[in-house]
């Protein structure tokens, strides 16, 4: 190497070159050195991150232990805090939103890697990855003044009438509420389902579908008996990585979900969810208690959703051994 | 035979249903699309852009300083998070194995699903309470937080879609190390990596959740990073959730000029890559 490099010089500069080579190689040492600091540097910003939540939360977790997940006052002026109610509006609505999702956007994702035509296919992948891109925020403001409208007047008392017999469907019919909130989840997390799902469908080897239609099984069969089983650790984790996504989607939901501090059993009533208590009450909160038993929440959230990342992030690596891993 | 004909009707019909779960998922971007241009078509105009907002309860005005600041927010968090996640990348696709690479690799993809929201509370804890106020640049260095595992990532993944045998022919030309991926791999990966750098600041631009609390809002202009400062996605969320009619125009009007950024970005972005560059792996 170095040879070809200093040919035509050779004598007179031979110091001064190889002293430049070794330059270049300690330039190298000095170059991996400095991109793993760079790289390191997300290491450092979530030990970082662990590390304030758990500080600045010390107040309310002294003051409340873990009575504080289990009780469902919450009161500033009084210093009462209990998280009950945003635990389980957050739960709630996420349990609505892949309740819906999910079968929409598996059927979603089987058609697009299985079964059409492959031109069709990459033209709606292209529009579900521009869903994907759009801001929480657009799909707050068209659930305020689309879907809560929509939800108020016909379907609330269309599902009161039907399905009333269910806890679940009785009450008035704001429009707000844990329905709400749950309906403009689902919509915003079909694209993360579908694109996850079809990735993992896309992985399944082509000879386990020739195999199955050589045995005279129709498309159909062969998609639902061979390929979607074949996938399906990364479907699971498709739905994992939803679920983590509507657990802390904070805008949309903070707009609609009605934010009121209680529990209620019909889908109907308004709500209250974990971020959404955050973004509404972090500015104006009353005290250092107030701040520290949101930032609890915050913490809560995190580790809640740091948990399913992680399960779900292994579940897709184990089906399209790409992602997190390399070989 | 009717047995035969039984299973032909189940694969047609779970066909249709298929695509019809398809079809309705894609029907969303149409909707949305429609909504926001009939709604903010009308209510784009020239004061929004030139105009700061008004009063509440009065009407007119725009939001002039919300546009400048989400400029000024999302410059702050590019400088932060671009060569911090593209230096990283670097290390990962070019100098890193071992388990520290693995480490570091999941770490990113576990800081991408953190909710917004908990960011925002870091970027507060970490800046805002000890300056004692809101600022653009708390606000910059939250969406940083968020740009940097993204810009990681694609770094990353379109740096080892560069062909192996291209380092190798540097390196055997006398090259060291840094430069053959100096000179030769990140030049051959510029066009994806750059890519995908854009995308990912078009995903920051939209983000709200992060800002509430740290730079917060401002019905003036901006006049330092130093200062709370409006931006269009907060702008959003408070004037669509205010009882004034003119302001929920104005947030349509917002909705819109943030979306079809996003859109033309996204579009652009996705046009470049089919064609030239190595695809990612």
């Amino acid at each position: 190497m170095a040879g070809a490099f200093s040919l035509p010089e050779r004598g007179i500069n031979e110091p001064k070159r190889r002293s430049f080579l070794d330059r270049l190689r300690s330039a190298d040492q000095l170059a991996h050195v400095l991109t793993m600091v760079f790289a390191a540097a997300i290491l450092l910003v979530v030990v970082l991150l662990v590390f304030e939540l758990f500080r600045n939360s010390g107040e309310s977790r002294s003051k409340f232990g873990w009575e504080f997940f289990f009780t469902s006052q919450w009161d500033p002026v009084a210093g009462k805090f209990g998280a009950l109610p945003f635990i389980y509006g957050t739960l709630v609505t996420s349990a609505v939103a892949l309740l819906i999702a999910v079968p929409l956007g598996l059927g979603a994702a089987v058609f697009l890697a299985e079964l059409a035509p492959p031109r069709v296919s990459d033209a709606l992948t292209f529009v579900i990855e521009l869903l994907a891109a759009v801001p929480s925020v657009i799909y707050g403001l068209l659930a305020v003044f689309a879907l809560v409208p929509l939800l108020r007047d016909p379907i609330q008392p269309f599902l009161n009438r039907t399905l009333g017999f269910l806890p679940l469907f009785q009450g008035p019919s704001y429009g707000v509420g844990y329905l709400a909130a749950g309906v403009i989840l689902a919509i915003m997390v079909v694209p993360f389902v579908i694109s996850i799902s079809r990735e993992s469908l896309l992985a399944v080897p082509n000879e386990q579908r020739e195999a199955a239609l050589a045995l005279g099984a129709t498309r159909w069969e062969s998609t639902w008996y061979v390929v979607v089983p074949y996938a399906r650790l990364g479907i699971v984790g498709s739905v994992f990585l939803a679920l983590a996504r509507a657990l802390g989607e904070t805008m949309a939901v903070t707009m609609v979900i009605g934010n009121t501090p209680q529990i209620a059993g019909s889908l109907f009533a308004p709500g209250y969810s974990i971020a959404a208590v955050i973004a509404n009450e972090f500015t104006e909160a009353t005290g250092d208690l107030h701040i520290s038993a949101l930032v609890e929440l915050g913490l809560a959230l995190f580790l809640l959703t740091i948990v399913i990342n992680g399960v779900a992030r292994l579940l897709v690596l184990a089906t399209t051994r790409r992602g997190t891993t390399h070989p | 035979m009717m047995r035969h004909r039984w299973r032909k009707f189940v694969n047609a019909l779970m066909f249709g249903i298929t695509a019809l779960c398809a079809l309705a998922s894609v029907c969303v971007l149409f909707w949305i699309l429609g909504y926001l241009v009939w709604n903010g078509g009308r209510a784009l105009d020239l004061d929004f852009f030139t105009q700061l907002p008004k009063p509440p309860g009065e009407t007119g005005g725009g939001m002039a300083n919300a546009v400048i600041g989400s400029g000024q927010i999302i410059l702050v968090a590019a400088l932060i998070g671009v060569p911090i996640g593209f230096l990283g990348g670097v290390y990962l696709a070019e100098f890193g194995s071992g388990t520290v690479p693995f480490l570091i690799r999941y770490t990113a993809d576990l800081l991408n699903g953190v909710p917004s929201i908990v960011i925002g509370i870091f970027a507060y804890t970490l800046v805002v309470v000890p300056a004692k106020h809101f600022s653009a640049f708390a606000g910059g260095v939250a969406l940083s937080i968020i740009l940097i595992p993204t810009t990681l990532r694609t770094t990353e993944q379109f740096l080892r879609a560069v062909p192996q045998t291209l380092r190798e022919g540097a390196l055997a030309l006398g090259a060291s190390k840094w430069q053959a991926v100096a000179t030769v791999v990140v030049p051959a990966a510029i066009r994806g990596v750059s890519t995908g750098i854009i995308l990912g600041i078009a995903r920051i631009a939209g983000e709200t959740a992060p800002l509430l609390f740290t730079s917060f809002s401002n019905r003036y202009w901006g006049t330092s990073l130093n200062q709370p400062t409006a931006s269009l996605p907060v702008m959003i969320f408070t004037y669509a959730i205010s009882p004034y009619a003119d302001w929920h125009r104005q947030a349509w009007a917002a909705a819109l000029l943030l979306l079809a950024a996003m859109l033309l970005l996204n579009i652009a972005a996705r046009l470049a890559l089919s064609r030239g560059s190595y695809q990612r792996t």
